[in-house]
């Protein structure tokens, strides 16, 4: 068609034209030119960690190439995995974790599901206002909540500070703000007469959500779910300041109290700790992108 | 099967009025229609009679009962959506099932109605497939046959076939007026299409601006519009409208669109429109297949005229032509060996048996 719309009007001056083929295989080189540096920049600090693992104390110290390993050993792997400290450090992290992803996504997609859907008085400003509690950093929030849960220990003597599952009240704070607005974000694009015609089919709000809601949102949903995931498995300041004991540490706050000792880094056993602390999230993001298909909407309606 | 019954229903959306009090009987079993131009409430109104929207006033009964106040899924009707709304993760089985379900009907029950519902549309070999592995055209019928398993009290359509293109849309017309004539379930549908509102239903209601225009059998509104409005929106091409005079004149009436052109009224509507003499602000109204081209065999209230024609759409089995009067354009079907070319004179009869005269202060047709 544009060819005979040209030889119509006669050519008049030459135009030159770039080639698709051409400009489709100049992108591509460039992506992988990029493509490559980031790779290599951010596996580098894995790999290093791996490499660091599997040294002996002396040969960390030693002056060899720092990117190789001469004597290779599984002993940082051992003393951690056998070490009883070690294993509660981990069974507190994924404990919190997987409570607190759990209260997360109940709250968040209830809330959500109201802000997007249930249309009553101040519900825009509502969901504006869930967004920005979550630009208040947590440095800001841990002195008042330290505050506060000092004063409820005054007021009922339930102590709250230094157990783990008082994590559990403060890393919502972070997570259901967040992942609220994802899921608001995510319900907001699906069509409104989905939700109708659930209505008149007899649905009622609880069974619209939970029956054509919920899987019809689930690509946003493992979105949310491994933000949260990720959130609570890597806080850091929460549990630095609510929690001392060796017993109700998690892992990130218990790798640096007990595998730093004054001014002598354990560094074997410090990058083992904290390989091993990095494979949960990794195998939960292998796990969950296969459920990870966007475009679970289509066919709902007119394309 | 029930009756539907709006009873001086207004909508308002903060201050702006939507609705502005319909009164509307629809009987058992009927299909009506509410058709008007974007904007004018006809989505309004379904979808206060689907309960998705809360009314402003007025009563809407279902049956002998007010539900302004029931929820949707209480109202035992069923709803078809323009862009289908089919539940994108569930086959077409759960998807026409869903509401049996829910309502926890009995498998067999539910299998039963889903291929019962499905032979009637032509689908049963679609009932494992996912929306999105159907076209256009099985969605919509999916999307009926969800409301046609349920077995409602009304069956609601709002502009069902808008998303289809031409031809598929003509094909669903048919299959929707097959389907009312098996089920026939009480029927309201909404368009802005007047062909399909004149070929679907037993009674058109032409809204406008909020308003009902008027309530007809779709051939009493062709036929004889009350309204401006009316007269202008039902029909296709539209009802010419010339500004004229209505003059006295030897044995009776006489209309005078401009110095060449007057026609006598027929002596019928004479004592109609005596009244009218010195109105200023009269219309003639005359559908573009009521000017045809001159022939032998014109009947004494055929008028023959002569006009320069300015364009010519030939449509196969006849021939849309359009000339100036007054400086408006005017539409006539001719026949298409009537020779008719772009800039020649041609003989055209204006058949006065079915002019109108509208009022275009008031909107009215006298």
């Amino acid at each position: 068609m544009a060819n005979t719309a040209v030889s119509v009007g006669g050519p008049t001056r030459q135009i030159r034209y770039g080639s698709v083929s051409r400009d489709r295989k100049r992108a591509l080189i460039w992506s992988y030119v990029f493509l490559v540096i980031f790779a290599i920049f951010f596996l580098m600090p894995p790999v290093y960690m791996l490499i660091t693992s599997l040294k002996t104390s002396a040969e960390i110290s030693a002056i060899t190439n720092p990117w190789w390993v001469y004597n290779p050993t599984l002993e940082n792997y051992v003393s951690l995995l056998t070490s009883p400290e070690y294993l509660t450090f981990f069974w507190n992290s994924a404990m919190v974790s997987i409570i607190v992803v759990t209260i997360t996504m109940v709250i968040s997609v209830l809330a959500a599901f109201a802000l997007a859907r249930m249309r009553f008085w101040g519900s825009a400003t509502l969901a504006t206002g869930v967004f920005l509690t979550y630009l208040i950093p947590e440095t800001l929030l841990f002195i008042p909540l330290f505050k506060i849960f000092a004063f409820v220990n005054e007021l009922t003597g339930i102590e709250l500070i230094n157990n783990w599952w008082v994590l559990l009240f403060l890393y919502p704070t972070l997570t259901v703000p967040f992942c609220t607005w994802i899921m608001i974000g995510y319900f907001a694009s699906i069509p409104k007469e989905l939700d109708e015609a659930a209505l008149i089919d007899g649905a009622g709000w609880m069974q619209t959500l939970t029956k054509i809601f919920i899987p019809v949102a689930l690509p946003g949903i493992i979105a949310a779910t491994i933000f949260a995931f990720t959130v609570s498995w890597a806080q850091f300041l929460y549990p630095l300041a609510f929690t001392t004991s060796t017993d109700q540490l998690v892992l990130p706050v218990g790798i640096i109290t007990t595998l730093i000792k004054g001014d002598v880094f354990n560094w074997g056993q410090i990058m083992t700790g904290a390989l091993l602390g990095a494979a949960p999230p990794l195998i939960i993001y292998a796990f969950l992108m296969d459920y990870y298909i966007a475009g679970l909407t289509a066919g709902a309606t007119k394309g | 099967m029930a009756q539907v019954t709006l009873r001086k229903v207004v909508k308002n959306y903060d201050q702006t009025p939507a609705v502005r009090g319909i009164d509307l009987e629809i009987a058992d079993k009927e299909f009506v229609v509410l058709v008007g131009p974007s904007g004018c409430g006809k989505t309004t109104t379904l979808r206060m009679i689907a309960g998705l929207e809360e009314i402003t006033g007025g009563d809407i009964l279902i049956g002998a009962d007010v539900v302004n106040d029931v929820p949707p899924k209480d109202r035992d009707i069923a709803m078809v959506f323009q862009n289908y709304a089919l539940y994108p993760h569930m086959t077409v089985h759960e998807n026409m099932s869903f509401g049996l379900r829910l309502k926890k009907v009995p498998k067999e029950e539910i299998s039963k109605r889903v291929q019962a519902a499905a032979q009637i549309l032509d689908i049963s070999e679609l009932l494992q497939r996912k929306p999105k592995q159907l076209s256009g055209g099985q969605r919509q019928r999916v999307a009926m046959g969800r409301a046609i398993v349920r077995d409602p009290k009304v069956f609601l359509f709002d502009e069902p076939l808008s998303n289809l293109d031409a031809k598929l849309r003509v094909q669903m017309r048919t299959e929707i007026k097959k389907v009312h004539q098996k089920v026939r379930t009480t029927t309201v549908y909404v368009t802005h299409d007047q062909v399909e509102a004149m070929t679907l239903a037993d009674r058109v209601v032409v809204m406008n601006n909020g308003r009902i225009e008027q309530v007809g059998a779709p051939n009493d509104l062709y036929h004889t519009p009350m309204t401006k409005f009316v007269a202008g929106f039902i029909g296709s091409p539209a009802m010419n409208m010339i500004p004229c005079r209505l003059e006295k004149a030897a044995g009776g009436l006489r209309v005078t669109l401009s110095d060449g052109v007057s026609f006598p009224v027929p002596e019928d509507r004479t004592a109609r429109y005596e009244q009218h003499l010195n109105n200023g602000q009269l219309l003639f109204g005359l559908r573009p297949e009521h000017l045809m081209d001159a022939h032998a065999h014109a009947n004494p209230h055929q008028h023959p005229f002569d006009v320069t024609l300015e364009v010519t759409e030939p449509m196969g089995m006849e021939t849309l032509v359009y000339f100036p009067i007054n400086g408006i354009d005017i539409c006539a079907r001719v026949s298409p060996n009537a020779g008719a070319q772009a800039g020649s004179r041609l003989r055209l009869l204006a058949d006065l048996d079915n002019m109108h005269l509208i009022d275009d202060t008031s909107g009215r047709v006298l």
